[in-house]
């Protein structure tokens, strides 16, 4: 398989690209910084199993204009590409968010907008070869409008609505969509939250994404047991839901 | 839920493994150039005291465990360089299977680089290979002035020779460059024995040191009169590819320690019964076999989270090394000093100590090593002031990445070295900058 994945030089979607290369899948990680970027195939390259191509193109989710191209150079790279993988994204509080304009600007471009202005990239290719798997991580933030995620679940929440739609239209013609929705991950972007129970490592969600990759499976939870957790909020009414903190 | 999710525990504190807190509050970050200012690194926080612990007066400590990615690795000379976070259980997932080892494990593969240099930690082969900093090439690290820089056994040996052992009171560590070691097969060939006595056990250790790379071995301190210190002594080495199985050895499962366990289950009859249990299992006198790597070096790590195991109060680990010159006696007279203390530990690790290296403040010396686990008490100030006087006596010193409860004075007259480390730490960090609740208790730096 050859995957370029987009988020790749931290977290996640570090762990993920990890485990591509440890069973010989071949990789273009995509993000904005040069130094990272090279570290990151340094990284890859040293745990690949032999032959098992590692490569990489500067893509910032901030510049629309560099979305083709980086999917063109991860293609021509390794001589194809049938995996487009985007762990890429921001986050912030609910607090900072309302205290800041510019901060909420940029994450619904970052989230929503571009992401999807991407995924289109993306599809374009990958319907172009004739098959292929789009992955893209959205969120539980997305399942529910939630006092303490007003706004990154929003964009969240139209992320995972394009991605159903995308699946819903295009998977009979060869375009597997999947939509990975994380709880809670020790990562960097959570760090400074308090862990939740059933917060999850980045090495074991990349084990169930990377299999829902090759199963083409529509909507993951991970860890899995959100998918739970996610059930009983979203069963709650919406008079209790006002109540409560979460 | 969410707004538990989302806020700051309310009086933060942190620990190490032995689960005794002190105020603080850990944040991780996958790129360490922003926490210059950060009074402490650490990594997976598996030193049981207080070296990982930041100063109450700055209360923050960075865990480097995101900053875990290989920059370098060449087949053909076995140099691996990495960020300092990553994990052994990360390396062997990665090098294991392609012949390449590190060239020392401590007795759990979850700890970091990083931290494996600042306690320049030592294992089952210290008499054949010495401690992990023998191994290190470059350190990439940052001083008291912020100043990035390089250095290694040829390049600005002073503070290489500090930081290896020095406990990250040396600065920030971001970069591990080592030699690793290439290994016939992925199996160990293992040879254990039941060994009646404590005094019989130190001998049979010292006599497989020449034969055998690794030797450990666990006894029962419990057993008074003539079974004092009845043991098990395991002897390995890497297995002949024609010795192994064909298949790679899979990995450990992993359990979880659910709950932190109530007091009373910790009681002298339980260590007692896990003792002679453990003793027991092993039925026939003598066993040779192929065993995998992962229950040799590791076995646990069987049970994440075992230190809950211990209850509410914590534990702590008393290591020391006592000297040749102690004489073969002195494992004994060890033990009788606990004793006389009602001292009860679940378990006691006796290891061959090769000579002493070259950190500054490098724990092993040439002699042996001798670790128990002690749950804490009311009385175990007390006992490890008594252990202390013991090794002071003998010449020996404890291990730092141990330690929560020796005293300063006793400190100091364990440490002869501990001026010369002082002088270089000083030189590279005037402003003590870098200190841990531990230089605070053990170094008297300024709180
Ligand atoms: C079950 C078990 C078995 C063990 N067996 C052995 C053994 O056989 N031999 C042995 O020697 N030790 C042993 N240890 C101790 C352990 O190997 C050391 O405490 C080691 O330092 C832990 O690594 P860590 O990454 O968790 O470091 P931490 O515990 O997080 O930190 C330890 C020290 O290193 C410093 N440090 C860590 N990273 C950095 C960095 N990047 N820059 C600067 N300073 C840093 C910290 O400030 C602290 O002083 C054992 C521990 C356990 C829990
Ligand atoms: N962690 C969780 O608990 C959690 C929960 C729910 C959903 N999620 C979602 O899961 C995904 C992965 O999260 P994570 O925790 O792995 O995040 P992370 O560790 O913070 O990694 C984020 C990645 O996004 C990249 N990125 C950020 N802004 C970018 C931009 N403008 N252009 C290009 N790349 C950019 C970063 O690259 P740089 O190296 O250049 O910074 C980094 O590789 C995200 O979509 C997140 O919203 C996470």
């Amino acid at each position: 398989m050859k995957a370029a994945v987009l988020g790749g030089t931290r977290g996640m979607g570090r762990a993920l690209a990890r485990r591509m290369v440890e069973r010989g899948d071949w990789v273009t990680v995509l993000g904005r910084d040069g130094e990272e970027l090279s570290r990151s195939v340094a990284d890859l390259s040293a745990r690949a199993t032999p032959g098992t191509q590692v490569h990489s193109a500067v893509c910032d989710l901030e510049k629309t204009a560099q979305f083709g191209p980086a999917l063109e150079a991860a293609d021509h790279a390794m001589g194809g590409l049938d995996v487009v993988v985007v762990t890429a994204a921001v986050f912030a509080t609910q607090d900072k968010l309302e205290d800041d304009a510019a901060l909420t600007q940029k994450l619904l471009t970052v989230d929503f907008a571009n992401t999807i202005v991407f995924c289109e990239e993306a599809r374009k290719k990958l319907l172009g070869k004739g098959k292929g798997t789009l992955c893209v991580f959205s969120s539980v933030a997305g399942d529910r409008g939630r006092k303490p995620v007003v706004l990154y679940g929003a964009a969240k929440a139209g992320l995972s609505h394009y991605l159903e739609g995308l699946d819903h239209k295009f998977r009979q013609q060869g375009l597997k969509t999947v939509c990975v929705k994380p709880g809670f991950v020790r990562t960097g972007m959570t760090d400074g939250l308090k862990a939740p129970p059933f917060a999850g490592e980045p090495d074991e969600v990349a084990a169930v994404v990377l299999q829902a990759i090759d199963e083409g499976t529509p909507v993951v939870y991970v860890p899995p047991i959100w998918r739970l957790v996610m059930t009983a909020i979203k069963a709650l009414p919406r008079f209790a839901m006002r109540r409560v903190g979460f | 839920m969410y707004e538990y999710l989302m806020s700051h525990s309310p009086e933060p504190q942190v620990s190490g493994w032995g689960n005794l807190p002190g105020p603080g509050r850990e944040v991780r970050a996958e790129d360490l150039t922003q926490v210059w200012d950060a009074p402490l690194f650490r990594g997976l926080a598996r030193s049981y005291g207080d070296s990982s612990l930041p100063p109450p007066s700055r209360p923050v400590v960075v865990s480097t465990v995101l900053a875990d990615r290989v920059l370098k690795f060449d087949e053909s000379t076995g140099i691996l360089r990495a960020e300092c976070g990553l994990s052994l259980a990360e390396l062997n997932r990665a090098f294991l299977p392609r012949g390449f080892f590190t060239p020392v494990t401590p007795g759990t593969q979850f700890v970091t680089l990083g931290g494996m240099v600042a306690a320049d930690v030592h294992g089952k082969n210290h008499h054949v290979e010495g401690c992990f900093g023998q191994h290190v090439t470059r350190l990439k690290m940052r001083v008291g002035s912020g100043q990035v820089l390089e250095c290694g056994p040829d390049l600005e040996p002073e503070l290489f020779w500090a930081t290896v052992g020095g406990m990250g009171l040396t600065g920030h560590i971001l970069e591990v460059e080592f030699q690793m070691a290439r290994i016939p097969s992925p199996w160990i060939w293992m040879e254990s024995e039941r060994v009646p006595d404590v005094d019989t056990y130190v001998r049979k250790l010292k006599e497989a040191a020449p034969e055998w790379p690794m030797t450990v071995g666990w006894i029962d301190c419990l057993s008074t009169g003539k079974n004092m210190g009845r043991g098990i002594l395991m002897k390995g080495r890497w297995a002949h590819p024609a010795q192994a199985p064909q298949h790679f050895p899979r990995p450990l499962p992993n359990l979880v320690f659910p709950f932190t366990a109530p007091q009373f289950l910790l009681g002298r009859q339980t260590v007692q019964a896990f003792n002679f249990g453990y003793y027991w299992k092993h039925f026939r006198k003598k066993h040779e076999r192929i065993v995998d790597p992962f229950s040799f070096f590791y076995p646990l790590d069987f049970v994440r989270d075992w230190n809950r195991a211990y209850g509410p109060r914590g534990f702590t680990q008393y290591q020391c090394v006592l000297p040749e010159s102690a004489g073969e006696g002195a494992a004994r007279r060890f033990l009788e000093v606990l004793t006389r203390r009602g001292g009860a530990s679940f378990l006691c690790v006796i290891k061959d100590c090769g000579p002493q290296g070259k950190g500054l403040l490098s724990f092993p010396m040439k002699g042996m090593s001798i670790a128990l686990d002690i749950a804490v008490r009311d009385n175990t100030q007390a006992l490890i002031d008594d252990l202390n006087a013991f090794v002071i006596a003998e010449k020996g010193r404890m291990y730092l990445a141990k330690d929560a409860f020796t005293r300063k004075e006793d400190f100091e007259k364990m440490e002869p070295r501990l001026a010369e480390f002082q002088r270089v730490r000083q030189k590279w960090d005037p402003t003590f900058k870098f200190k841990s609740a531990q230089s605070i208790r053990l170094l008297g730096d300024p709180p």
